[in-house]
């Protein structure tokens, strides 16, 4: 493990959790914006998280010790996620140890502890949510998989360190197979961050919501550090999708100065990331959850036919 | 350079596809047109670069013909029929749309596999997306037979005329401008005579469900 490789990581995980909540605020804000709305300030995120980590912790009568653990092991979940998605530099002395596969397993680990978590309390809600969590992450697993196994097919690695390495540094090709993979993702990244047309984030009524379910039964800084993980996996999608489709400017180990390029690049492609997400959102309509299956059905399907005309087209 | 183009003429083909599909699963009509529209265009695009890619100008007449037809003649039109027809946002009744898709894939699968030889014997600049024009041809196919109003029914018809068009152009640079003309005009024709027949149809039966087309004598 060398050095500059060792101050890279550091570097890409402090950014993650200081910067995730900003996403969340930008996108809150654009949201607000195109809705007509006053918008919150960017800071919004943190104030709020700095009023719940100061917040008495009130727990359930019946809570078991598995409930009090789910919001460390989830946020650190989300905080690993962020620590093996490349974002500014390849060179990584963490990246050896998990690979893409690895990755969609630790969003599935988080999700099973959460949902556990939910039913921990037993009240109907959070079971409610927990069911619906679960319904749409085994619909969107196989996809994000897929997804990733397109790409995958064109690096000849499952190593995400690796297949940026070769989409950044590699002469200007387009492939076919990415335009599938890329609406692909894009439609499982909305289903598992519960935007708009499969969850809507800021919904409080609770017949509707998933996510928001799964957390009603946490005060304090519990709460908080499951908000704080919320946003660091949508910072975590969102960094996958931009290594995976728009992977120019991250550094590699040969060029560490190029990291000072990386970062502003980095900040510029999260911000047009978050417009779009905002607008994509605004857009759309919020579905009934038995469409949910058709939605991420399509995605699956998207993916597959990516693979298959990688195959078809030899690239 | 030329490789630069073929790529992009791959990720054209691969675009046809995603909007062919995209139709496969669309429940409005007035979706349904507009997807037709991206389809055509698309095909423009597609076609006028395999023409500057080879080199053959008279690719750029069949861009420009399927410019004027499909990406504005035709929609037009279908706006107007639906319009007049009052089924703008009609939602459609169908078999189950997941049990479509899955049998899209093994459609898509289909048609790659028939296609790999073939696409080994050609020299051509797209040789690679004649698979991709066979998938769009089959899966407009079973658009049609998969709805059972009459309009979507049309859009999937002219939808499997733009796959047969890509194909034509992938396998062998295009028809000769003879044939081409004639087949412009065949679909302008057909979908004229088509409208007619839907006018019919919905004075016939008050509806545009082609269910009512099964029997043969009233009862």
């Amino acid at each position: 493990m060398n050095a500059p490789g060792l101050f890279s990581q550091l570097l890409e995980v402090l950014i993650a959790l200081a910067l995730a909540p900003l996403l969340t605020g930008w996108v809150n804000q654009c949201r607000a914006w195109l809705l007509n709305k006053s918008a919150p300030p960017l800071t919004q995120p943190y104030r709020k998280l700095h009023k719940l980590f100061h917040k008495e912790l009130v727990l359930a009568e019946h809570a078991s010790s598995l409930y009090r653990a789910v919001p460390y092991l989830v946020f650190g979940c989300m905080a690993l996620a962020c620590a093996i998605i490349p974002t500014l530099s390849t060179d990584l002395p963490l990246s050896p140890a998990a690979d893409a596969v690895a990755l969609v397993g630790l969003f599935a680990l988080a999700r099973v502890f959460q949902s556990l978590a939910a039913m921990d309390v037993g009240t109907a809600f959070g079971t409610l949510g927990a069911r619906r969590e679960m319904l749409i992450g085994f619909l969107a697993e196989p996809a994000l998989l897929m997804v990733l196994f397109s790409a995958s097919l064109l690096s000849r690695s499952t190593s995400l360190t690796t297949l940026v390495d070769l989409f950044a540094h590699r002469e200007l090709a387009i492939y076919p197979s990415l335009a599938f993979a890329g609406v692909a993702f894009t439609l499982v990244s909305l289903a598992e961050n519960a935007r708009i047309p499969v969850d809507n984030p800021a919904t409080h009524l609770e017949l509707t919501m998933v996510h928001e379910a799964l957390l009603l039964e946490y005060s304090g800084r519990h709460l908080a550090l499951l908000e704080w993980a919320a946003s660091l996996k949508l910072f975590a999608y969102s960094c996958a999708g931009l290594a995976l489709f728009f992977p120019w400017g991250i550094a590699d180990a040969r060029t560490p100065q190029a990291m000072l390029l990386a970062l502003p690049l980095l900040a510029a492609k999260l911000t047009l990331g978050g417009a779009l997400l905002a607008l994509l959102e605004t857009a759309s309509a919020k579905m009934r959850i038995f469409r949910v299956p058709e939605f991420l059905g399509s995605a699956f399907l998207l993916a597959v036919i990516g693979m298959l005309v990688n195959i078809l087209l030899g690239v | 350079m030329s490789a630069f183009l073929s790529q992009f003429i791959n990720l054209l083909a691969a675009i046809l596809l995603l909007l062919a599909f995209a139709m496969l699963s669309q429940r409005r009509i007035l979706s349904l047109i507009h997807l037709f529209t991206l389809q055509g265009a698309t095909l423009a695009v597609s076609t006028a670069v395999v023409g500057y890619a080879t080199a053959q100008p008279h690719l750029y007449f069949s861009a420009v013909l399927t410019l004027l037809l499909k990406v504005i003649l035709i929609p037009l039109l279908l706006h107007r029929v639906i319009d007049r027809l009052n089924v703008r946002w009609d939602l459609e009744t169908l078999i189950n749309i997941p049990t479509t898709q899955l049998a899209g894939i093994v459609l898509v699968m289909f048609a790659f596999y028939l296609a790999q030889p073939i696409a080994q014997i050609s020299a051509t600049i797209a040789r690679g997306t004649l698979g991709i024009a066979l998938a769009s041809v089959l899966l407009s196919f079973m658009m049609m037979i998969t709805r059972s109003k009459a309009v979507p029914q049309v859009i999937g018809f002219l939808a499997m005329e733009n796959g047969l068009f890509f194909a034509a152009t992938a396998a062998t640079y295009g028809m000769p401008m003879v044939v081409e003309l004639g087949i412009a005009l065949d679909v302008l024709v057909g979908i004229l005579i088509l409208g007619v027949f839907l006018f019919h149809i919905r004075e016939q039966f008050d509806s545009l469900d082609i269910r009512h087309l099964e029997k043969l004598k009233e009862d």
